[in-house]
Order: structure tokens, then C-alpha cells, then sequence
């Protein structure tokens, strides 16, 4: 696969991890974007919860392949690893983090507190809400710098 | 480095390691309750007469968890969400709704001994592992150490989603309460969802549920689940009767005993909203939780992949330094 197909498929499994993120609040048929032809089945939490999971096995798959890839390039005398700047890994890190902890409660047993279970909940939520206005920020910047040339 | 210089080869590789971290996507991971056995309660329905005194013992004892709405219900966007409201229809018995947690149905069915009429307490099962409380998307909802599901009224925000994750679609809304009234009510939320909640404070206390208590036909009991799973089948074995709620939804900590198979119930009992039925139930977390060793796998699989494909890459440049050697020995010779 070449680079540019590469990241073509990372953007649009994080895409689609964060669809089927957003699906697991019940406010898809709610606003009617479950009723566009085609997307009904982002009403069915059987469905995109699944998919979440597999998308999520994909996306944590890509996120360790690229950081390792970068490190070690890094160390050889390339530019700044992948994540490399503090934010950006604190707040993948933390996704994953309390997502893995999510999986874990999802099995037979007791294992967190009921206030643990909500911190999770709100963290996962709060830290994907971050991470999307830190990315618009940096994709704006991006574009002004580019005008201001 | 080349730092888009994957192979074709290496990238297969690395698929390899997604397929191995997919395959491992089917061992199925058992983790065992870590605290106790969780209760469980089992109805012998030979001997329920239906006479609903469970049902006002639960009213009874609830009360003081019913909803008590503000009025107006501030409006909600967009207008196909519909406002809930049981607050003026408390007296109904024959379904489930936020001020009855507990409906008894009927089924006339026929045997090879005659007529049969079967009566069912129906309320939540207190799954084993229930999706109303996994699934929940605040962790409104939490399960008991002792197995027992809860819904927190004073975090639930009644998006309903327990009910639709939920088998027998068991809880059920109030709207006009709770805390969705205090951050967006036009926009978000829509009440709190009530269910049975196994009269967790007694239980804790070490009393019983009070539907259990004032049972006259002493039809259900509660305990250990291994020891009510047990009874059950003995029952049934006696009998020659069925059992429902040990295998349905991965199992359940609510058994029945009936002389006549569930299907034959199932058939005859009025269904809906409010109405659970008596079908089979495949697990709910099942397929999500089968995929869990590939999730935890696949921050692996992505270094082993990574460093497959530098490994390779440095080994091509190897490669290349030496066919470049082998290729042209003069000028090698030359240059040293
Ligand atoms: S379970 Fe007991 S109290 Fe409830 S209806 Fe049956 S006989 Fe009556
Ligand atoms: S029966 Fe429904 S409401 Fe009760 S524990 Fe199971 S999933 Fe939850
Ligand atoms: S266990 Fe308690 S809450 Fe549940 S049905 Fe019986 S009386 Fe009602």
C-alpha cells in the first residue's frame, strides 16, 4: 500500500471509530441521521458497538505500528517522532487507555466502582471532544499559515 | 531511512500480524465475578395463583423511588421526541411502567393433561452480565456485588438506551425527572428510566426482596446462583418441566420452573411495551467481548509489524550495498 493510500485508510478508520463512538449515545435517531437511507444502522448499538470494537483493534494496531516506526527513525537522526508532542500523546494515550479499561468492564464481574465506571465514560467522551478541537486548531493553523505564503 | 519506504512484502507482514491478532479474536475469555456468586432468585410457576400480591408489595415498597415530575415538561427538539408519562396512569398493573415494576402474566395453554393456566412475575432479570449496565453511555447504571442491577435515578438521563439494549426491553421512562432537567432538557435526555432494582437495600441488609416476602404460595426463593441453577433443574428434572433464564442473555439471576415448555408460554402470554416475552435470548456482550483478545492484542501486533518492516528495509539496503558491490568490482576495488 503506498503512503498516500495508507493515510487515506487511517483517516477514515478514525473516522469511523469516531461514528461508531458517537453512535453509542443514543442521539443518532434522535436527530434523523439514522433515517438517511443507508445509515440506519447507526440506531443499532448491537451493530456499532461491534464496529467500534473493530475498528478500534485496527486504529490501536496503526497508531503502536507508526509510533514505533517513528521512534526508531527518530533515533537514527530523523525529524520528531509521530505523537511526539506531548498533547497529542497524552490524549491518544488516554483514548486508548480508558477505552481498554471500558473493554475490560464489559465482561462478566464487578470490577470497577460505579464512580470509576462514570469518570471512564466521561474521560473517553471528554478526551475524543479534545482531541477534535485540538486537531481543528491544528488543521486551521495549518491553512492560515499556508494563505499568509 | 526512507520514511515512507514500506515494501509491498513488509506491509504483507504486517497484515499478517492483524490476522494473527484476528484470529485470536475468537478464544472466548472468560472472567469470573471477582467477589461473590451473585444472587439469584427461581419462580417454581406451579405455584403462582396470580393474585398480584408481589405486585402491591413492590409498589409498596418503592414508593419511595417513583418519580415525581415537574410540570410543564420543559419542551424537547426535535419534535419527534416524545414526552413519557406514566405520573397520571400510576394504577396500572398490567405492564411494566416507571410506577410498576412488576406485572404478572397469564398463559392458557393446553396439555396433553387438559387446560392449563400458567401465571409469570415478570420484572428485570438481573442479567449476569447486563448491557443496561455495560452499555450504559454515562455509567448511570451499575451492578451490585451481589449481582443485582441498579440504575442510578440521579444519573440517568433517560436517552433510553438500556431499554433498547436490554432483551426483554425491561426498563422503562418517566419524563420530567432527573438530571437531563439541569444541562440541556430541549436537546438532550428525556427523563430517568425505572426498573426493578431487587430491593438492593434490603438485600445489602441481609432481608429479602419484599415480593419474595409476601408471596403467599411461597413461589420464589433467592440465593447463591450456582445453588438456585441447581434447584431449578431438579425441579424440572422432578417434573419433567423446563427452565428459563439460565442460558438466556449468557444467563440471567432470575430462574423459572414451568411444567410446560417456554415456547408454548411464550405464544400465549400477551406481548408489548411494557410486556417482556419468553423467547430465547442470544448474549447480548457476547460478540463485542469475543473480540477483546485481538483489541488487547493489537497494540502488540503494531510493533511487532513496525519492526518487521525496519528490519526489512535495512535488510534491502544491506542487500543493495551488496549486489552494487558485486556488480561493479572495479570500481569498488577503486574506491578503496
Ligand atoms: S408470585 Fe406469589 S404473590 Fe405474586 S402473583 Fe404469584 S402467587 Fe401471588
Ligand atoms: S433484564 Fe434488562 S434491565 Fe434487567 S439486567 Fe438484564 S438487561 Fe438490564
Ligand atoms: S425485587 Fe423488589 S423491586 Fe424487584 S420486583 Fe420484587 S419487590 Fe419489586
Amino acid at each position: 500500500m503506498n503512503p498516500k493510500t495508507q493515510t487515506m485508510v487511517q483517516r477514515t478508520v478514525f473516522f469511523m471509530l469516531l461514528l461508531s463512538g458517537f453512535a453509542q449515545m443514543p442521539i443518532f435517531k434522535r436527530y434523523y441521521i439514522a433515517d438517511i437511507p443507508g445509515f440506519g444502522w447507526l440506531a443499532d448499538f448491537a451493530v456499532t458497538h461491534v464496529m467500534h470494537y473493530g475498528f478500534a483493534i485496527v486504529f490501536s494496531f496503526s497508531v503502536f505500528d507508526r509510533l514505533t516506526r517513528s521512534v526508531l527513525e527518530q533515533r537514527q537522526g530523523g525529524e520528531k517522532p509521530w505523537l511526539g508532542d506531548g498533547a497529542y500523546a497524552v490524549l491518544v494515550g488516554g483514548i486508548l487507555v480508558s477505552g481498554v479499561l471500558l473493554v475490560a468492564r464489559n465482561f462478566i464481574g464487578y470490577r470497577f466502582s460505579p464512580g470509576f465506571i462514570t469518570l471512564l465514560d466521561i474521560v473517553h467522551l471528554g478526551l475524543v471532544m479534545v482531541f477534535l478541537v485540538f486537531l481543528s486548531g491544528r488543521v486551521i493553523a495549518r491553512r492560515i499559515r499556508s494563505w499568509k505564503r | 531511512m526512507n520514511k515512507n519506504g514500506i515494501s509491498r512484502r513488509a506491509f504483507l507482514k504486517g497484515g499478517a500480524a492483524v490476522a494473527c491478532a484476528a484470529a485470536t479474536a475468537t478464544i472466548p475469555l472468560t472472567v469470573k465475578a471477582l467477589d461473590q456468586e451473585p444472587l439469584a432468585t427461581l419462580h417454581d410457576l406451579r405455584k403462582c395463583v396470580g393474585c398480584g400480591e408481589c405486585v402491591t408489595a413492590c409498589r409498596d415498597m418503592n414508593q419511595r423511588f417513583f418519580p415525581e415530575p415537574v410540570r410543564p415538561f420543559p419542551k424537547m427538539y426535535p419534535k419527534r421526541v416524545k414526552a413519557e408519562d406514566w405520573s397520571e396512569k400510576r394504577d396500572v398493573t398490567d405492564r411494566l411502567t416507571p410506577y410498576n415494576w412488576l406485572t404478572i402474566q397469564q398463559a392458557d395453554v393446553k396439555t396433553a393433561e387438559g387446560d392449563l393456566t400458567v401465571y409469570i412475575p415478570r420484572r428485570c432479570m438481573h442479567c449476569v452480565n447486563p448491557p443496561c449496565v455495560k452499555l450504559c453511555p454515562w455509567g448511570a447504571a451499575h451492578q451490585e456485588k451481589n449481582g443485582i442491577s441498579v440504575i442510578n435515578p440521579d444519573l440517568c438521563l433517560g436517552g433510553a438506551k438500556c431499554q433498547a439494549v436490554c432483551p426483554w426491553d425491561i426498563p422503562q421512562r418517566q419524563t420530567g425527572v432527573g438530571l437531563y432537567l439541569d444541562i440541556l432538557p430541549a436537546f438532550a435526555g428525556n427523563g430517568v428510566m425505572y426498573k426493578c432494582n431487587r430491593c438492593y437495600e434490603n438485600v445489602a441488609k441481609g432481608e429479602n426482596p419484599a415480593c419474595i416476602d409476601m408471596c403467599p404460595e411461597n413461589v420464589q426463593s433467592i440465593g447463591p446462583r450456582k445453588e438456585m441453577v441447581a434447584r431449578a433443574y431438579e425441579i424440572a428434572k422432578e417434573i419433567g418441566g423446563y427452565v428459563y433464564g439460565d442460558k438466556e442473555n449468557g444467563g440471567t439471576n432470575t430462574l423459572y420452573v414451568s411444567p410446560v415448555p417456554f415456547e408454548m408460554l411464550n405464544d400465549a402470554i400477551r406481548k408489548g411495551k411494557g410486556l417482556p416475552d419468553l423467547a430465547a435470548k442470544k448474549d447480548v456482550m457476547a460478540d463485542g467481548n469475543a473480540m477483546t483478545a485481538a483489541l488487547f492484542l493489537a497494540p502488540v501486533a503494531g510493533v511487532v509489524s513496525a519492526l518487521s518492516k525496519i528490519a526489512l528495509t535495512a535488510r534491502r539496503a544491506g542487500l543493495g550495498k551488496e549486489e552494487k558491490k558485486t556488480a561493479n568490482p572495479g570500481e569498488v576495488n577503486h574506491e578503496s
